[in-house]
């Protein structure tokens, strides 16, 4: 019974850092057909960036909350830069190409990128367990949980529903839903989708600097923190269906409930699981839960 | 008459709810070229794709020289010697027309098995022969080393229909061959592609709108309405009717639709 | 290859072959481990001229190789030619078996079954403590048919039997790109419905492929377990497939030897790279990948084609 309170908890923990990784991934996807391989490299950004702010703010007494939020409101902004400046330069280059390019040119951006952080951190890693500690622990019966990971799992919850939202009832998220449904329609209709793509990666970049600077307390942040996560995202994605963003939820839960699962009862299978799961639901769903295939037409 | 080289008894498609094909029971003799008419979603390319076994049906049989083809696969049935082209030309836009036409020259004629494909290179003697041989009887030897993506619609039509025949069926379903063609150049076309088929020997059904084109060049025509054949005769029989007029073909104002074209 | 092609790339392999005894040893074993590779990203021209990418050719490198350490450090064998034949036989059944699954995928779908099949193998050699887990574990040196060299010689021997290995290669593959399976291979990128209406299976053509690539790449994955002595996980890891993407479009799919030229290159950036700008090598590898996709689409091959081009077009 434990066991079992204990594989929800560290699966839904987990599923929330997933999600909050994927869901950029997946809004990219939806939107422009790109599988942005460089969304480590935001991942990466973002913890090092919350990193860099938890050296500057915390043990120096001030008041925790603000550590919080500079944490976040560092990465978010390096995000933004990334992603703008990724988009702009680069990525407008090769628009309309086969999608397979596509995801060559954002594997390139993200070998150029992982050589820019050791520039501009370093080749060390940084301390960054301040936040856990900060924000304390709670005892639920015999299991002793993080407030952090409590948090985490909120700030998923909370994203999917801003974004469930946003694509729901603002004007921006019903444009991006008509440039998903049908691009060249859009376009006949008067939408700028030039700029609905530059948003929306520009979105994109900064959820997953977002799920970097939120994982940072958790990891040690050092090299290499992003090429794991972009396969796990990966993951994600292709299970759910890419580019559906209620796909990216359920894919992130899967995988979270199934990695916990593992990491509890058959610890030698914990990354073999992951992919392993992916593996079994492309075989029957080739294109992902939430997607469904187009039939050919002559 | 000799035997039907295509039979088709109580043939039938549901998707769901929607029938798009039911009844259908008629027979092809050999080397006969039959028009088939109907409006759109009469079920004319539902039953095209039948017989090619691009889809199966839901009742009824095909048999193709005496042989029981109903819901083999399409690829089965290409084998057999029934070949197609399409609304919209199927072609290789990255190759030239002469490596377009190699491709399916090649294809048809290699050993019928793995190894036979991994040991018998594409451009062998015979099916570059072939290929040439076809362009010169499609009219399109001129584009020869065009690449396929560049080519003119009538041309991609053609071509279409010259790698159909490259297999040498000896049954030619053509889904609206001169669709997307101008009026000027349809029956250019039409003669191009009739007297190559002449000259292969090849029963021909082909689905059209145009009913000048029909009357032309079919010796015999179905008229598909409501997913089965509600009309099957001699053009002037079929095309004459009444019944058809008002339901497929509209009354034929000969004299007005000649003078639209010399407009 | 036209039959100028076919000598000239005769002339080249004897060179390389006679390169042996003037080059120092760190430049022949940079070559044996960069044609091995080579192989791997020969298999990759064979998917890649039907549209498909992989993202995780890694797991038929990574299987080559684990066969020959494994085969080797149960029965004793140490003979190269038996194991690497095992190595590639081993790969290639894998990629029959998940050949029919990946056949029916296309695109990033296809890119990305691939990278969680390796990624699979990847998890089960890092967690499985008897293949000495992350660590991996070495490979003994092996022997030609009884013969035992050291040192020098070995690395001789090994580099010739590299050489012989991907001159058979080039050749097969070659004459496989002009049979009817290997040519259909542009018209299955460009229009699925004519080749399976022309009465070929498309799913077929393409599991084809997979197995040819995968035997390449175990073959590749074991020539690399000698030259480097070792194998570890990370030769699955979706990096390693990255790479060999990588050296793909730097060679283009233009010819079967554009695969070994484009390895070698590669490698020797790589090897310069680290001597010159150990921080940067990432970087460097990131702009060279970007700038062949942006202005040279074909590869580097293309540049050859270029040059032959404007030179028939300067002659009168």
């Amino acid at each position: 019974m434990l066991t079992a309170f204990a594989i929800l908890i560290d699966g839904l923990v987990y599923a929330a850092y997933l999600f909050i990784v994927a869901v950029g991934l997946t809004l990219i996807f939806g939107v422009m057909k790109i599988l942005n391989v460089a969304h480590g490299s935001f991942y990466t950004f973002g913890a090092y960036g919350a990193a860099t702010a938890i050296g500057i703010y915390f043990d120096r007494g001030w008041p925790d909350a603000g550590g919080f939020l500079l944490m976040a409101l560092l990465a978010m902004a390096l995000g933004l830069v990334l992603g703008l400046i990724l988009e702009r330069s680069v990525m407008r280059l090769v628009y309309g190409r086969d999608e397979v390019v596509m995801v060559l040119v954002t594997y390139a951006a993200f070998l150029i990128l992982e050589d820019v952080v050791i520039l501009v951190w370093g080749a060390q890693s940084y301390p960054t367990y301040q936040p856990l500690l900060a924000a304390g622990n709670t005892a639920v019966g015999a299991l002793i949980l993080s407030n952090y990971d409590l948090g985490l799992i909120a700030t998923a919850a909370l994203i999917a529903v801003i974004s469930w939202w946003a694509l729901k009832f603002t004007r921006y998220g019903r444009l991006l839903t008509a440039v998903i449904f049908d691009r060249e329609t859009a376009a006949a209709f008067g939408i700028n989708v030039t700029a609905v793509y530059t948003i929306t990666f520009v979105i994109g970049a900064m959820l997953g600097a977002l799920g970097g600077a939120i994982m940072a307390p958790k990891i040690a942040v050092t090299l290499g923190i992003g090429v794991e996560v972009i396969v796990l995202a990966f993951a994600v994605v292709a299970i759910g269906g890419m580019g559906s963003i209620e796909g990216a939820l359920i894919g992130a839960l899967i995988v979270g409930i199934c990695r916990a699962a593992a990491v509890h009862l058959v610890p030698q299978v914990e990354l073999f699981v992951i992919y392993g799961v992916m593996a079994l639901v492309l075989m029957i769903r080739p294109y992902g839960l939430f997607v469904r295939a187009q039939p050919r037409r002559i | 008459m000799n035997a039907p080289i295509l039979s088709v008894r109580d043939l039938g498609k549901r998707f769901g709810a929607m029938t798009a094909a039911r009844d259908i029971t008629l027979s092809v003799p050999a080397q006969q070229t039959v028009g088939v008419i109907g409006s759109n979603g009469a079920g004319k390319t539902t039953f095209i794709n039948m017989i090619t076994g691009h889809l199966r049906p839901t009742n009824g049989t095909i048999h193709f020289e005496q042989r029981d083809i109903t819901g083999l696969p399409s690829r089965r049935i290409t084998g057999m010697g029934i070949s197609r082209s399409f609304q919209v030309a199927q072609i290789f836009p990255s190759l030239t027309v002469f490596e377009n036409m190699c491709a399916a020259a090649a294809v048809c004629r290699a050993p019928k098995n793995l190894l036979g494909h991994l040991y018998t290179p594409l451009r062998s003697k015979e099916s570059v022969a072939e290929a040439e041989t076809l362009l010169e009887l499609f009219e399109i030897a001129r584009y020869r080393d065009t690449l396929a993506a560049n080519l003119p619609q009538g041309i991609r039509k053609l071509l279409d229909i010259g790698m159909a025949v490259a297999g040498s069926p000896r049954l030619l379903l053509l889904d609206e061959p001169t669709s997307g063609i101008s009026i000027e150049e349809k029956f250019g076309l039409m003669q191009v592609v009739m007297s190559a088929l002449r000259n292969r020997k090849i029963t021909v059904l082909f689905v059209e709108h145009d009913m000048e084109i029909v009357e032309r060049f079919a010796e015999r025509v179905l008229a598909f309405y409501d997913g089965t054949v509600i009309a099957d005769g001699t053009p002037s029989e079929t095309l004459g009717d009444e019944r058809i007029q008002t339901l497929i073909s509209g009354p034929r104002l000969k004299g007005a639709a000649g003078a639209a074209r010399h407009v | 290859m036209a039959r100028h092609g076919r000598i000239a790339a005769g002339a080249a392999l004897l060179l390389a072959a006679a390169a042996a005894f003037v080059l120092p040893d760190w430049i022949i074993s940079l070559a044996t481990i960069a044609f091995a590779n080579g192989l791997v990203v020969l298999g990759l021209i064979v998917l890649w001229r039907a549209g498909l990418v992989s993202f995780g050719q890694a797991l038929y490198y990574c299987i080559g190789a684990y066969a020959v350490a494994l085969v080797g450090r149960a029965t004793g064998v140490t003979d190269a030619f038996l194991l690497m034949l095992i190595g590639g036989a081993a790969a290639g059944l894998v990629a029959f078996v998940v050949g029919f699954l990946l056949a029916r995928y296309r695109e990033i779908f296809f890119a990305m079954l691939s990278l969680a099949l390796s990624m699979i193998l990847y998890g089960v050699l890092v967690k499985a403590e008897s293949l000495g887990s992350t660590d991996g574990f070495s490979v003994a040196s092996p022997t030609f048919f009884g013969y035992a060299p050291h040192q020098e010689k070995l690395l001789m021997a090994l580099y010739w039997l590299v050489l012989a290995v991907c001159a058979i290669a080039a050749f097969l593959i070659d004459a496989y790109f002009r049979s009817v399976s290997g040519a259909l291979a542009m018209p299955v990128r460009d229009n699925e419905i004519r080749v399976e209406f022309l009465g070929m299976s498309v799913s077929r053509l393409i599991h084809t492929k997979l197995v040819i690539s995968g035997l390449l790449a175990g073959m590749g994955g074991a020539l690399a377990a000698f030259a480097i002595g070792h194998v570890d996980p990370n030769m699955s890891y979706w990096t390693t497939s990255g790479e060999f993407v990588f050296i793909t479009i730097l060679s283009g799919a233009g010819s079967v030897v554009s695969a070994f030229v484009g390895s070698l290159a590669f490698e020797s950036l790589r090897s310069f790279a680290f001597a010159m700008l150990p921080q940067l090598w990432q970087m460097l590898l990131g702009s060279v990948l970007l700038l062949t996709i942006l202005f040279l689409p074909q590869g580097l091959g293309s540049l050859v084609t270029r040059l032959r081009w404007r030179r028939k077009a300067a002659a009168p």
